[in-house]
């Protein structure tokens, strides 16, 4: 019997790795959305019209919101591929 | 099909059970915590799971070549004795089912597998080295692997969330956990139906039904995807009320922390050649989630319940199995049939004894616990 320490290694190391980046991506995503709907509800009625402060911080947000859960996608896809034998 | 025997047709109607009893039995793995926090209501969550367990059996076009990855000698082993291990750990799913407790499919049907091997052909049959190196060792590591990186993770989410709104981040992760729930139940489709598609292959091969090296007949993945998608819908709802309210209460940054890290652990080490039972990874993920939200309480004693389930897996299956094998090799197709009826019996006194106090899927998130009024565990135990 010979156990492959090195692969277990591995195994901790990248399940580890991978699942506090993609939570914690997927958490600034949240936290961006989080943003987006507290300024369109807190901004609107104070300012009648759209001030320009208002507009660009919910666009900033949604930016952010944006490119987190596109990595997660991005994630998401790689395990598909993982999966699925036919991809390899 | 005048190589299908008695014995033969007999090991594929058990194949099929046992993979009936996996889908059951592991959909808490993909699904417990989703449904717990809402993520999608329990029916949807386990139509979402048994189709895609389905699709993840037709999927995989790699199906087992050995029964037992090298845990037992294969050309020791005979349809006999493949039935007599199944019979093992169909009998071990149910009663831990029965029981509410999370424990692994894998592990049964090795366990089963050893217990007929050793009866059937001697000890030297089994392979312990392998059985360290295949079983024991992974089954160790891989939940603490899985609740670590849950851990760390969990704790992460809250920290980076802690300044937005609750209502948002409530949303926010249940929509992620959709994502990684399915992950996990394509991931549950491609490994586990296709041990059944390996087990009727090989029995089929053995009676010269199939040439040396063929692959799976297309019934055979049908039937397969199948069993294992309609036992996910039908849904383990005593096991899942283990999983998503037993062990810890769980919200939807937890949740998502803890199917994101069954999915790597299960991916990565699949990748390596790894053979680890979801289960496993699945509920060391939620303890590590429980572990690592301040104030949230891990239910020591249901997860002290749980895996002394996990200890007693293998060896349990194994005597079921072995008995069995003796019946089986003494008594050719008389004792076969004398053992398929009796385990139809114990299955359903399981199953009624389960009626005393239902789970289903209007009442699986009421309560942490799942209970058996009467003493109905002790009698069957014995029984099976």
């Amino acid at each position: 019997m010979d156990l492959d320490w090195t692969a277990l290694g591995e195994v901790a190391a990248v399940s580890t790795g991978v699942t506090v980046a993609v939570v914690a991506v997927f958490a600034l995503g949240v936290l961006g959305l989080s943003r987006a709907d507290s300024t369109r509800t807190t901004g609107r009625p104070r300012t009648a019209g759209r001030a320009p402060t208002a507009g660009r911080a919910p666009t900033a947000a949604l930016a952010q919101a944006g490119v987190c859960f596109l990595a997660c996608a991005a994630a998401v896809g790689y395990g598909i591929y993982l999966i699925v034998p036919q991809f390899h | 099909m005048d190589h299908i025997t008695f014995l033969v047709a007999v090991v594929i109607v058990t194949a099929l059970a046992f993979d009936f009893t996996n889908g059951f039995h592991d959909t808490a793995n993909a699904m417990a915590t989703s449904i717990a926090t809402g993520a999608l209501t329990p029916r949807t969550a386990v139509l979402v799971s048994g189709v895609l367990n389905i699709v993840g059996a037709f999927l995989s076009t790699e199906v087992a070549r050995t029964i037992s990855g090298g845990i037992v000698d294969d050309t020791l082993v005979t349809p006999g004795m493949v039935f007599a291990g199944l019979v093992g750990a169909i009998l071990w799913n149910l009663l831990t089912w029965l029981l509410g407790l999370p424990s692994s499919s894998s592990h049964a049907l090795f366990g089963g597998l050893i217990g007929a091997v050793w009866v059937g052909a001697g000890q030297h049959g089994v392979h312990f080295s392998k059985v360290v190196e295949k079983v024991l060792v992974p089954a160790v590591a891989s939940p603490i692997v899985a609740g670590v990186a849950a851990l760390l993770a969990t704790y992460l989410a809250y920290r980076i969330t802690a300044r937005a709104r609750t209502e948002s981040v409530t949303r926010g992760f249940r929509l992620g956990q959709i994502a990684s729930a399915s992950l996990v139940s394509l991931a549950h489709g491609t490994n586990d139906a296709q041990k059944t598609m390996g087990v009727i292959t090989l029995t089929l091969i053995s009676a010269g039904a199939l040439g040396h090296d063929a692959g799976p007949p297309l019934w055979v993945v049908a039937a397969a995807g199948l069993a294992i998608g309609l036992g996910t819908y039908l849904g383990g709802w005593r096991i899942i009320r283990t999983m998503g309210r037993g062990l810890t209460d769980i919200q939807s940054p937890q949740g998502f922390a803890a199917e994101a890290a069954a999915t790597t652990v299960i991916l990565s080490s699949a990748h390596l050649g790894f053979a680890l039972s979801t289960t496993q990874v699945c509920s060391g993920g939620i303890l590590g989630a429980g572990l690592g939200r301040r104030l949230a309480e891990v239910r020591w004693g249901t997860a002290g319940r749980m895996v002394i389930a996990w200890l007693v897996t293998l060896p349990a299956a194994a005597l079921v199995g072995g008995l069995s094998a003796i019946a089986v090799t003494h008594g050719g197709n008389l004792g076969t049939a004398l053992i398929a009826l009796l385990a139809a019996a114990v299955a359903t006194a399981i199953v009624l004894a389960s009626r005393r106090n239902p789970v289903h899927a209007r009442n699986v998130n009421d309560a942490h616990r799942v209970t058996l009024r009467g003493a109905a565990p002790a009698s069957v135990g014995s029984a099976a």
